[in-house]
């Protein structure tokens, strides 16, 4: 069996006035796993990711890192975990050497400041007052201190946003470093690019609920692929095969199938057999971000509806 | 709060990040240097006269200590901690090994540590210039002041969870500031009002430290006196530390 590392258990989370950010959310993550959050804003992930980093008690269900409550058992958990908020929080004044040398203050067994700041590539910029950083570079050193601890744990949430692309990549590459080494890495995004990239397995959140896991081959097989193609002139639709589950919009078709291959090949094959010329054909599995949205707006539905209503009678 | 752990070296760490922005504030570390000089100055002119040289030097030093307290401390701290929550620093470090306690200790350490400095200075100097005995009861008046920062810590804290801004600090200090000056005897003695007036002002929060601070320096206070004060202070001690327990905010509202 492998070790879970990480383990939540029907998580619920309600703010006051009665909004419940966090509904019933059950997962966990093995040692030495990627697992990323992903989801739209304001879809929990950071209530979520706030209650597995022990900053706050769950108004619902229960919350284990290597075993223990993380918000009770804060003296065990911390020394083994490291945390980039989705919004860090640095004194201004301070230079970005003084805030890593502080930051190593209050971290057993702490990295050299130079070291961690030539991890996240800051070491150029060590004597610049915080307030003078960019968003990139907030989120750089931000990184920085939660790898600070060597952390057996890494929570990150959304720690790419605001970085360009170049940085974005390092951090990637510094991520992916990290699970070498047998680091577990719990992180939230928006950037399905990411989670795509980096994610062991992925959960996708929407309105407190976990709606979809598992790796993203998984998350993506759980959604049809797609065959795309314009039939010529005087060719209607109705003359494709029946067996071909086929929408037309004018001349232009669209087929979306679970057997991407079997019905790939029929297609052409009737093609060929016709002598039919397929322009602009286009067949893919389905991405991620596909599987993304379809969850949002199938989900959107019902609320949805009144907004509209209300937007209506503006 | 979680148990309460105490480790030198992560409140000497945060103590020391905490020093470096107060040197780098200039308009804070201003305030803290020269208010107290300027208020001992207003004290003892305003006590001039009445009484002998000595008396009226005595009165100067022990409300010298009071106004240390209320400005280097209180007013200090209420803005450390309201700058440190605003700027997400207080949730950033409780992700860290710190614990909660350790935390408010070591952003609190120079502003104490500055006061007892401050303090040190003001009854030497007071020795040598104001022609004041030195202190009759020493021990008594270092653990008098050693309460009155821990309170003052402990009420700045409290402060500083019902202060949104670091610019409406200077109002919600205001309160303590004014109750304390007025009430416990910082520019006169409260004897002089009527009874009903005064027995409640002993009830103020720095009321028992301040009555404590002035046995300590100039001795004669009647046992009874002091056993009453000191329960003020412990009262007020154990009131403030619950009242951070359950009402300090570490993040911002939303």
């Amino acid at each position: 069996m492998t070790d879970t590392v990480i383990k939540a258990r029907d998580l619920r989370r309600g703010y006051t006035g009665g909004f419940e950010a966090v509904r019933g959310v059950s997962f966990s993550v093995a040692r030495g796993e990627i697992f990323a959050l992903l989801g739209t804003n304001g879809a929990g992930k950071t209530s979520t990711v706030e209650l597995l980093e022990g900053l706050a008690a769950p108004s619902g269900g229960q919350v284990r890192v290597f075993g223990l409550d993380p918000l009770t058992r804060r003296a065990e958990v911390r020394p083994r975990t490291g945390v980039m908020l989705q919004e860090g929080g640095f004194p201004s004044d301070l230079s970005v050497a003084e805030t890593v040398r502080m930051w190593g203050g209050v971290t057993t067994g702490a990295r050299p400041a130079a070291e961690v700041l030539e991890l996240v590539g800051l070491a150029a910029r060590s004597s610049v007052r915080v307030k003078q950083l960019s968003g990139g570079e907030r989120r750089r050193l931000d990184l920085a201190l939660a790898l600070l601890g060597r952390p057996e744990v890494l929570f990150l949430d959304e720690p790419t946003t605001g970085m360009d692309p170049e940085g974005r990549r390092d951090t990637w590459a510094l991520v992916r470093e990290l699970r070498e080494q047998g680091t577990t890495v719990l992180l939230t995004t928006h950037y399905l690019e990411e989670a795509e990239e980096l994610a062991d397995r992925l959960a996708i959140l929407h309105e407190g609920e976990l709606v979809l896991s598992g790796t993203p081959a998984e998350v993506t097989a759980t959604r049809p692929a797609r065959i795309r193609f314009t039939l010529p002139e005087g060719v209607p639709a109705a003359r494709l095969p029946l067996t071909l589950r086929a929408a037309a919009f004018g001349q232009r078709v669209e087929i979306r199938t679970e057997r991407l291959q079997e019905d790939l090949t029929e297609l052409l094959g009737w093609a060929r057999e016709d002598g039919v010329q397929l322009t602009g054909l286009d067949a893919r599995s389905a991405s991620l971000e596909e599987a993304f949205l379809e969850i949002a707006q199938n989900r959107r539905g019902a609320g949805d509806r009144t907004e509209d209503m209300m937007a209506g009678t503006r | 709060m979680n148990t309460p752990t105490l480790n030198a070296g992560r409140i000497t760490a945060l103590g020391r990040c905490e020093l470096t922005l107060l040197v780098r504030n200039r308009a804070t570390l201003t305030l803290a240097l020269l208010m107290p000089l300027l208020m001992v100055f207003v004290l003892r002119s305003s006590l001039g006269g009445a009484e002998g040289a000595r008396a009226v030097g005595e009165a100067t030093l022990t409300g010298g200590i009071g106004m240390v307290l209320l400005l280097v401390v209180h007013m200090n701290l209420v803005s450390a901690y309201v700058a440190r929550r605003e700027e997400l620093v207080l949730k950033r470090l409780r992700t860290g090994e710190a614990s909660d306690l350790e935390i408010l200790a070591g952003t609190a350490l120079p502003a104490a540590a500055l006061a007892l400095a401050q303090i040190a200075v003001l009854a030497v100097a007071g020795a040598v210039a104001l022609d004041v005995r030195m202190p009759q009861n020493p021990l008594l008046l270092v653990a008098a002041v050693l309460a009155g920062v821990l309170m003052l810590a402990a009420l700045s804290a409290v402060t500083s969870s019902f202060t949104r801004t670091v610019e409406t600090a200077g109002l919600t200090t205001l309160p303590l500031f004014l109750a304390t000056v007025l009430g416990s005897g910082l520019f006169a003695p409260t004897d002089a009002l009527p009874d009903l007036a005064a027995s409640l002002c002993e009830l103020l929060p720095l009321s028992g430290v301040m009555t404590l601070v002035r046995a300590g320096w100039s001795g004669g206070a009647e046992s009874g006196d002091l056993l009453g004060a000191a329960l003020t202070a412990l009262a007020w001690i154990m009131i403030s530390v619950f009242a951070v327990q359950r009402w300090f905010r570490w993040e911002p509202r939303r």
